[in-house]
C-alpha cells in the first residue's frame, strides 16, 4: 500500500464522476444513474480497503499524503486517516452509495444535475475526513455547502428555498469565524497542519486569544452539529430536503461539526476546552433533554426525527466535552484517563451508528412519503398488517435509535454514559432523561401512530416496500445489529487513536 | 540615461498611444467593416502586455520622464491588469456594441486611450503626473459612460459621473496644492523626505497635511468608488453600455488603489497612523454599506454595482493592515488581479444575458439555468468567487486581506468584514435561486454571442485556477511590491 495514494483516489474519484456527468447527455437518465452508483461503488470499495489495512494497534496517522501546494504560506497537500476518520469515510461512502441508489428510483427531474451535486457533495465531505491540513479542510468544508444547498432548493420540499438559503447562511456564518480562527493560528505558528498545531499548542501564553479562537472554532461546530441553540436551521433543511439529502444531511453533515470538534478543538484547544468544557456539556444536556422534548412535540415524521438529531448529537458532545472536562488531571490518574477514552470512543461510535439509524430512518420516511404523500402521523394508523415488510424495518430501526440492547445505538450511548458518569455525573444522570423521552416518543407516535390501533381505511391498498427500498435498508440494518451484537471492529479501530490523543493532550496540558 | 532606455521603459504607453491614434484614424476611412476595427484593438493589447511582462521579467525600477513616471514591477503589475481587463471588455463588447450604435470605431479608440491613462495612472510618481493621469482616465470615462447618446438613462449615468468627477477632482487638486504648498515639491520622494525634515506630524504642520492627506483622497476615493464618493457608480454602471461598466468596475478602480498605494508608502508614510484609522473608517463603511444597499436591488447592474462598492471596502482591509507585514500589500495585489477576473466575469455575463433579452432586471435571470446552462453555471462560480468562496480566486484574495487584518491584530476589522461576506451570499446567491431554483418564464433556449461567451470562459476558467493553485500570482504579486516595501 505503500506511496498509494488512496485517499486522494477516495476524495477525488466522486469529482471526476461528476465531471462526467456534466460531459453525458441530459436525456440519457438511465446512463446517468447507472454510472453515479457504479462510480460511488469505488470510494466504497477503497474505503474498506482502507478499513481493513489500517494498523489500529498503532493508532497512528496512516494512509498519509503529503505534496507542497502554496509554499509561500506553507500550506501543503496534506492527507492521512487515523482511527476516528476510518469509520467516517466509510460510512460517507456507504451512505452515499445508498443514497445514490435510492436516488435513482425517486429522482424523476433533472436527473442529470440531481447526480452531478451529489457528487460533489461526497466529495467535500469526504475531503474534511481525509485532509490534514486547515486550507485544504477549509476547501473541502465550504465546497459541501453549495451541492447541498442546490439539493434542498431544487428538489426539496414546499419551502424549499428558504430552507436552502438559511441552511447556506447559518453553515457560512460559522465557518468565516472557523476561518479567522485558522488565519489567527497561521500567523502565530506559520503553520497550516493541523496535527503540528495540536503539538504547538497555540496562544498558550494569553488566554484571550486562546479563548477567541476556541469560540470561534466552536461556534463553526456546534452550528454543524447542531449543538442547541444553534440548532435551528436544521429541521428546516431536514424537513425541506429530498429524501437522499436528509439522508446525507442527517448521516454525515453532522459528522462533520463532530470530527471538528474531535480533530481540531479538542487536541488544540485542551486547555481551554478545559475551562468551558462545563458550558459545552450544559449545550449537550440542553440538546439532548430539549431536542428529545420538542422531537416529542412533532406530529411530523420528518421533524420528529430531525429533533431526534439533535438530541442524538447531544450525546457526541457530551461525551467529548466529559473528556475535555477531564484535561489535565488524565495525566496523574489513569482510571480517569479509561473513563474519558470510554467516552469519545462512545461518542465517535455514536456518530457512525446515528448516520446510518437516522440516515436508515429518513429513508423510511422517504419511503412512506413517496407513497401516501403525507408525514403526518395522525394520518396514520394500523398500517402494521398492510405493510408487515415496512412494518418489521421501521420497527429495528426505531429500537436501534432509541437505544434497545442488541442494536448498535444502545452500545454508543452506553459507553458515552459509562464515561461521562465518571467525569461529569450530575449532568450524565440528567442526560439519562433523553433517553426515556426518546423511548417514549418513538414508540408512542412512530410505532403506536402509524403502525399499530385501527387502520386508517384510506391507506387499505398501501403497497408494501419494494425490492430496491429493501435494498437500500438491508446495508444499514446489517450494521445496526453487527456493531449492536458485535462491536468490537469498530471500537478497535478508534480505541488506540482515542487514548492516544487523550493520552498526548493530557500530558501536554498537565505537564 | 539614453532616450533609447526610455523608449523601452515607456514601451507599453507608446505603443497604446500608436494603437490607438491607429484604431481611430482608420475608422475615419474604413466604411464597411468595423468589425476589423474592434479586431485591430484587441490586437494592440498584446503588444504592451508582452512589453510588460518583458519588462516586469527584466526587473527594472526607474525613475523616467524626469521623474514624473516610475517604470517599476508595481507600476507593471497594474499595466498587466490594465492591458487584460480592455483585453475582456473589448472582446466582450464585440456583438453588444454593434446591436447598438453606427459608432464603433471610436469606441475602440476610446478603450485603448482608457487603457493608456490606466497604465499611467499606475506609474505616475508626481502629483502633476497623477493628477493628469486621473483626469485622463476620467475624461475617456465620461464620454464612454454617455455613449448611447440616445439613450437617456446612459446621458444621466455620463453626466452624473462628470459631475461628481468634477467636484472629487477639483477637492484632490487643492489638496495636491496645499502639499506642494507646504513641502515645495510635487515629487513623491521628494514630499517625503521633506515631511521627514520637518516634524510634520506635529502641530502646527499636521493642521496643513492632514487636510492635504484627506483631500487628495476624496479624489481617489472617486475612482474607487469609496463612500461617501460612491453615489456615482450605481447610476453610471447601470446607465452606462455594460461593457464600460464592467471596465469601470475593474480597471480605474484598480489604478486608483495603485494610486493610493503609491502616494500613501512613497509620500505620507509618516502619517501612518493617521491614514490607517481614516481607512478603516472607509473600509467598514463602504462595504457594510455597499453590502446592505446591494440586497435591495432588483437590476443586476445596480446589484454589481454596490457590490463592487463592497468590494472595494475589503480590499481596503488589506491596505489598513498594510503594516508591520507585508501579508496585507500582497493581498491587495492578489485581490485586484482576482476581482477582475471575477467581477469582469459576471458583468461579461451579464452582457452576453442582456445581448439576447435586452433585460437587465434580476427578474429575468428566473429558471435560467433550462435557457442557458452553462452561462448558469459560470456566474455560479464567479458568485462565489465574488462572496470569498473556495476553491476561487476571490477565496484566495479574501483569506490574504483577512489574514493580514488578523495579523495586524484588528480582529473586529477582520469580524465585520467576514460577517459582510455572508451578508453578501444573502443576494448573491438571490440571483442563483432564481437561475435555479424557479421555473423559467418559457423554454425557449438563448442563442448567446459568442465572443462575451469566450471572454466569460476564459475569466471562469481563470478564477477557477488561481484559486487552487494560486502559487504563481502569489510568486508575481511578490515581485511587484518589493518596491513598495520600504515601509517605516
Amino acid at each position: 500500500m505503500e506511496g498509494f495514494p488512496i485517499l486522494t483516489i477516495i476524495t477525488f474519484t466522486p469529482l471526476l464522476g461528476a465531471l462526467v456527468i456534466l460531459a453525458l447527455p441530459r436525456d440519457n437518465e438511465r446512463t446517468i444513474k447507472l454510472f453515479a452508483i457504479l462510480l460511488s461503488l469505488i470510494p466504497l470499495v477503497l474505503a474498506m480497503v482502507v478499513w481493513f489495512n489500517y494498523d489500529f494497534q498503532a493508532g497512528t496517522l496512516q494512509f498519509t499524503e503529503e505534496y507542497q501546494w502554496i509554499p509561500t504560506l506553507n500550506i501543503k497537500y496534506r492527507m492521512g486517516v487515523d482511527g476516528l476518520s476510518v469509520p467516517m469515510v466509510f460510512l460517507t461512502a456507504l451512505l452515499t452509495v445508498v443514497s445514490l441508489y435510492y436516488s435513482s428510483h425517486v429522482i424523476k427531474v433533472r436527473v442529470k444535475e440531481y447526480f452531478f451535486f451529489f457528487l460533489l457533495l461526497e466529495m467535500g465531505m469526504m475531503g474534511v475526513f481525509t485532509s490534514l491540513d486547515f486550507f485544504l479542510f477549509y476547501v473541502f468544508w465550504e465546497i459541501g455547502l453549495v451541492p447541498m444547498y442546490f439539493l434542498i432548493g431544487v428538489w426539496g420540499g414546499e419551502r424549499r428555498e428558504y430552507a436552502a438559503i438559511k441552511f447556506f447562511l447559518y453553515t457560512l456564518t460559522g465557518s468565516v469565524l472557523m476561518l479567522l480562527a485558522i488565519l489567527a493560528m497561521f500567523f502565530t505558528e506559520g503553520t497550516f497542519d493541523i496535527i503540528e498545531m495540536a503539538s504547538r499548542q497555540p496562544f498558550s501564553e494569553s488566554f484571550l486569544l486562546q479563548a477567541l479562537a476556541f469560540w470561534g472554532l466552536f461556534v463553526a461546530f456546534a452550528i454543524k452539529v447542531p449543538l442547541f441553540p444553534f440548532h435551528t436551521w436544521l429541521p428546516d433543511a431536514h424537513v425541506e430536503a429530498p429524501t437522499a439529502g436528509s439522508v446525507i444531511l442527517a448521516g454525515v453533515l453532522l459528522k462533520l461539526g463532530c470530527y471538528g470538534f474531535l480533530r481540531i478543538l479538542l487536541p488544540i484547544f485542551p486547555q481551554a476546552f478545559q475551562v468551558y468544557a462545563p458550558i459545552v456539556a450544559l449545550l449537550a444536556l440542553i440538546s439532548i433533554v430539549y431536542g428529545a422534548l420538542v422531537s416529542m412535540a412533532q406530529w411530523d415524521l420528518k421533524k420528529l426525527i430531525a429533533y431526534s438529531s439533535v438530541n442524538h448529537m447531544g450525546y457526541v458532545i457530551l461525551g467529548v466535552s466529559a473528556a475535555a472536562y477531564a484535561g489535565a488531571n488524565m495525566a496523574s490518574d489513569p482510571a480517569l484517563l479509561d473513563s474519558a477514552t470510554i467516552a469519545v470512543n462512545g461518542a465517535v461510535m455514536q456518530m457512525f451508528n446515528h448516520g446510518i439509524i437516522t440516515g436508515g430512518l429518513f429513508l423510511l420516511v422517504g419511503v412512506i412519503y413517496e407513497r401516501t404523500h403525507t408525514r403526518d402521523l395522525k394520518a396514520f394508523g394500523g398500517l402494521g398488517t398492510k405493510v408487515p415488510i415496512y412494518y418489521a424495518v421501521m420497527l429495528t430501526t426505531v429500537l436501534a435509535s432509541l437505544g434497545l440492547p442488541g442494536l448498535a445505538g444502545f452500545v454508543a450511548e452506553f459507553m458515552v454514559f459509562r464515561g461521562a458518569i465518571a467525569i461529569i455525573p450530575v449532568m450524565t444522570a440528567i442526560a439519562g432523561i433523553g433517553v426515556v423521552v426518546t423511548a417514549a416518543f418513538f414508540l408512542w407516535k412512530v410505532i403506536q401512530g402509524m403502525f399499530l390501533g385501527p387502520l386508517n381505511e384510506k391507506w387499505a391498498n398501501l403497497p408494501d416496500m419494494e425490492r430496491y427500498e429493501v435494498l437500500c435498508m438491508a446495508p444499514l440494518i446489517f450494521f445496526m445489529a453487527l456493531f449492536g451484537l458485535y462491536p468490537v471492529p469498530i471500537i478497535n479501530i478508534m480505541n488506540n487513536t482515542v487514548h492516544s490523543m487523550l493520552h498526548t493532550l493530557s500530558l501536554m496540558i498537565g505537564g | 540615461m539614453d532616450w533609447a532606455e526610455t523608449l523601452i521603459l515607456l514601451s507599453p504607453q507608446l505603443l497604446l498611444v500608436v494603437w490607438a491614434l491607429l484604431v481611430l484614424g482608420l475608422d475615419l476611412v474604413v466604411k464597411k467593416t468595423k468589425d476589423g476595427l474592434a479586431y485591430l484593438a484587441l490586437a494592440g493589447l498584446a503588444p504592451p502586455l508582452g512589453a510588460a511582462i518583458y519588462l516586469l521579467a527584466r526587473g527594472t525600477a526607474q525613475p523616467v520622464l524626469s521623474g514624473m513616471v516610475q517604470v517599476d514591477a508595481f507600476s507593471l503589475y497594474f499595466t498587466i491588469i490594465a492591458c487584460l481587463a480592455s483585453g475582456l471588455v473589448i472582446l466582450a463588447s464585440m456583438e453588444y456594441m454593434k446591436a447598438r450604435t453606427r459608432y464603433r470605431g471610436e469606441f475602440y479608440g476610446l478603450m485603448l486611450l482608457a487603457t493608456l491613462a490606466m497604465t499611467l495612472m499606475a506609474a505616475s510618481s508626481n502629483l502633476i503626473m497623477i493628477y493628469l493621469s486621473i483626469e485622463f482616465m476620467s475624461l475617456t470615462s465620461y464620454v464612454l459612460v454617455g455613449y448611447f447618446r440616445d439613450d437617456p438613462k446612459s446621458s444621466e449615468g455620463g453626466l452624473k459621473y462628470f459631475l461628481f468627477g468634477a467636484v472629487t477632482s477639483s477637492l484632490m487638486l487643492y489638496g495636491m496644492s496645499l502639499m506642494y504648498g507646504a513641502t515645495g515639491t510635487t515629487d513623491l520622494n521628494g514630499i517625503a523626505s521633506a515631511l521627514a525634515g520637518m516634524q510634520a506630524t506635529m502641530a502646527p504642520w499636521r493642521f496643513v497635511f492632514l487636510p492635504a492627506i484627506l483631500l487628495m483622497l476624496a479624489g481617489f476615493s472617486f475612482k474607487m468608488a469609496l463612500v461617501p464618493f460612491h453615489q456615482w457608480a450605481p447610476d453610471a454602471y447601470e446607465g452606462a453600455p455594460t461593457p464600460v461598466a464592467t471596465l469601470l468596475s475593474v480597471g480605474p478602480k484598480a489604478m486608483g488603489f495603485a494610486v493610493l498605494l503609491r502616494v500613501l508608502l512613497t509620500a505620507v508614510p509618516h502619517f501612518q497612523f493617521d491614514w490607517v484609522a481614516i481607512l478603516m473608517g472607509i473600509s467598514l463603511v463602504t462595504m457594510t454599506l455597499g453590502n446592505l444597499t446591494a440586497m435591495r436591488q432588483t437590476n443586476i447592474k445596480r446589484m454589481l454595482a454596490y457590490s463592487s462598492i463592497a468590494q472595494a471596502g475589503y480590499i481596503l482591509v488589506g491596505i489598513v493592515s498594510i503594516v508591520p507585514f507585508t501579508v496585507g500589500i500582497h493581498g491587495v495585489l492578489f485581490y485586484l488581479m482576482a476581482y477582475l477576473f471575477t467581477n469582469g466575469g459576471v458583468f461579461i455575463a451579464v452582457i452576453a444575458f442582456s445581448h439576447v433579452t435586452n433585460s437587465d432586471e434580476i427578474e429575468d435571470y428566473t429558471g435560467l439555468v433550462r435557457r442557458a446552462p452553462a452561462l448558469a453555471a459560470v456566474m455560479v462560480v464567479f458568485f462565489m468567487s465574488l462572496a470569498g468562496l473556495p476553491p476561487t480566486a476571490g477565496f484566495v484574495g479574501k483569506l490574504l486581506v483577512f489574514g493580514a487584518a488578523v495579523q495586524a491584530g484588528y480582529y473586529y476589522l477582520a469580524i465585520i468584514g467576514v460577517l459582510n461576506s455572508v451578508i453578501s451570499v444573502a443576494y448573491y446567491f438571490n440571483v442563483v435561486r432564481r437561475m435555479f431554483f424557479l421555473p423559467p418564464p418559457t423554454e425557449e433556449r438563448l442563442a448567446l454571442p459568442r465572443f462575451p461567451m469566450i471572454a466569460v470562459l476564459i475569466s471562469v476558467v481563470l478564477v477557477l485556477i488561481i484559486g487552487l493553485y494560486p502559487q504563481p500570482l502569489i510568486d508575481l504579486v511578490s515581485r511587484s511590491v518589493t518596491i513598495l516595501a520600504m515601509v517605516p
